[in-house]
């Protein structure tokens, strides 16, 4: 399912449609955002690279992970290196989004030059402009593509550290801009939900044409308040996830998908979702020194034990107990439960709780009027 | 010759080169894990340098406590392995400077900076270490959005020179209403949280609290299955002890 983002990226966007937008959403509790992100990207630049995709090209927008970091990752997949200046180019909003590096160098107050900085990247150091940001990617993305006119790929981590310098208008505003750019073949970008009023991750939903959201997989249950009793749910929820995708087409129509996906050392492994999910999480009890658990024998005690309440749906008569019973009915009801108790003598296999209600002890005075201590 | 013993927080935390966020709340502070830090990253049998920003406690206070850890600041200091930034007048200074609050952030990130310029030659592991983020938010007339852009540019220093960097904040200050607040944010960047919380039980002679370390697993481009521990401390004169709850004799 996951990889169907990716192919929908790859053949980008229609003549005379907008550019197909994803949205990665993740949150604390499945903090996997940017794994997807960069699977995604790893994916899109293969296709590109194979020159089997609508881009010719991706301007990776880095504002949450310095260009070194990219270096490594596209390293790890085998990437060239060398030649990735003729597909990807890395606008670096980074090491100095503020400006404040420049201010300082400029001035002769640090050095010039730091021991881990990437030299491929564009430096951009004004992430609050977006008017400029938007005319920096445009024109980094003609660089990528031939003759100036076919179409490249956006990329933009994390518009999350975008909204801390700007407002929603102007982030919307930039991507939509990006969407309808007839450059543009498609856009995918970072959002962590959980920092971030539900309107404006709304806008940008309205925005993207997919979204693909990274939740736990497991979550405590209420009432587990002590630490001790959520490790297990936390533990599992740092292994992996589930995906959950929502397509969006063109008639209206949305299509919602689910997977499941773990963390190994090679990357983010995507499988369908189990229903031994579920299994265990009924079976993530905290690791004490008691038994919690029941037995196969203490399970079918416990199901087949009578509750002691009137409605037992057993094919008996139902009776209400409505707090006054007539002295026939106390008969009837002592020829019932003896009735009963035999039955029970002779059916050992059952369990049985037995209840004496309060009230049963105390006869109602029948000559007593039960209002005479009222004193109106 | 002090020899560092393995404990839980050690085997918990792995390797260096990472962002680690320290959460505490007033039933519990979390100093202790800054102590230990410190005392871990000044051991005689390594080289490596800590530059200590601090806006809680003077230095003295510090030099107090690892000195009864059997670790001595002061030569620490002397030898350049330890630089000790005491800021604890930083907004009385701004004002007095008639600085901005961008302008109190810079030149701190520019002290920050040459500091990691310094103690990188000769190459060696370098860990920056701020007590504590919510006394520079104060610093700073609370704009929080302006110490996350500060604390950005220690993440890519991080980045850059390989260091290590560890910040103390208190969880229990942020309303849980405020989506964008400062700690959640710093969650986020953060590759190990460290949580120190009460027992469920309160507060007890023997047990002083307990300690869950959080890794995430995702930190320096390495793809890792996360993990938890969780385990409880005692604080002892000279050192913390560390057990799995129920192991202690």
């Amino acid at each position: 399912m996951a990889e169907r983002i990716c192919r929908a990226l790859r053949d980008g966007a229609l003549e005379g449609e907008h550019a197909p937008a994803l949205t990665i959403k993740d949150s604390n509790e499945s903090p996997f955002g940017s794994l997807l992100f960069n699977h995604v990207l790893s994916q899109l630049s293969s296709f590109i690279v194979a020159q089997k995709s609508q881009s010719q090209g991706i301007v990776l927008v880095a504002l949450s992970r310095g260009p070194l970091y990219y270096e490594q990752l596209f390293k790890s997949k085998g990437n060239n290196i060398a030649s990735s200046n003729k597909w990807i180019k890395v606008l670096d909003c980074c090491t100095d989004p503020l400006g404040w590096r420049s201010k300082l160098m400029e001035s002769g107050r640090i050095a010039s030059l730091t021991p881990g900085t990437s030299t491929r990247a564009n430096l951009y150091k004004n992430v609050k402009d977006l008017n400029k940001l938007l005319l920096a990617i445009v024109e980094l993305g003609k660089e990528l593509v031939e003759d100036g006119k076919g179409r490249f790929a956006v990329a933009i981590d994390s518009v999350s550290e975008m909204l801390r310098h700007a407002s929603i208008s102007s982030v919307a505003g930039l991507l939509s801009n990006l969407r309808s750019h007839s450059q543009v073949s498609c856009l995918f970008w970072l959002l962590h939900s959980d920092i971030h009023e539900t309107k404006a991750i709304a806008a940008l939903e309205y925005i993207s044409s997919i979204q693909a959201s990274s939740d736990p997989i497991t979550r405590p249950i209420n009432g587990q308040r002590a630490n001790s009793e959520k490790l297990p749910f936390l533990e599992q929820n740092l292994r992996g996830g589930k995906i959950h995708i929502r397509f969006k087409r063109r008639n209206g129509r949305v299509r919602l998908m689910s997977e499941e996906f773990c963390i190994e050392q090679s990357g983010i492994k995507f499988t369908p979702i189990s229903s031994e999910a579920e299994m265990i999480a009924q079976s993530l009890v905290p690791k004490v020194q008691f038994n919690l658990e029941l037995s196969e024998k203490e399970r079918n005690d416990r199901a087949k034990v009578v509750l002691p309440f009137e409605h037992q749906g057993n094919g008996k008569t139902i009776q209400i107990y409505d707090g006054r019973k007539s002295p026939n009915e106390d008969r009837a009801e002592i020829q019932y439960t003896s009735a009963e108790k035999v039955q029970t003598v002779t059916d050992s296999g059952r369990g049985e709780i037995i209840y004496f209600r309060d009230s049963d002890d105390e006869m109602p005075d029948s000559d007593e009027d039960p209002d005479d201590d009222l004193d109106i | 010759m002090d020899v560092q013993v393995p404990n839980l927080l050690d085997d918990a935390l792995g390797g260096g080169g990472r962002v680690v966020l320290i959460e505490d709340c007033v039933e519990t502070s979390g100093a202790f894990v800054l102590h230990h830090f410190l005392k871990r990253s000044l051991s005689p049998n390594s080289s490596d340098a800590v530059i200590f920003l601090s806006f809680s406690q003077p230095f003295s206070h510090y030099d107090r406590i690892l000195r009864k850890m059997g670790c001595n600041l002061v030569v620490r200091r002397d030898n350049k392995r330890l630089l000790f930034f005491d800021l604890l007048m930083l907004n009385s200074l701004g004002r007095e400077e008639e600085k901005t609050s961008e302008d109190l952030l810079l030149s701190l990130y520019e002290k920050v900076h040459k500091a990691v310029e310094i103690c990188s030659s000769p190459a060696r592991n370098i860990t920056i270490i701020i007590d504590d983020v919510s006394l520079l938010e104060v610093a700073v007339n609370c704009l929080s959005n302006m110490v996350l852009d500060f604390l950005h540019y220690c993440y890519s220093l991080t980045a850059e020179f390989g260091c290590s960097l560890i910040t103390l904040n208190h969880e229990d200050i942020y309303s849980s209403l405020d989506k964008s607040s400062l700690i959640l944010q710093m969650e986020y960047h953060a590759d190990v949280v460290i949580k120190a919380e009460p027992l469920s039980t309160g507060l007890a002679t023997d047990v002083h609290g307990q300690l869950t370390v959080i890794d995430k697993g995702l930190g320096g481009g390495v793809c890792n299955s996360g993990k938890i521990c969780n385990f409880q401390f005692r604080i002892k004169d000279n050192q913390i002890e560390y057990f799995y709850p129920g192991s202690r004799t």
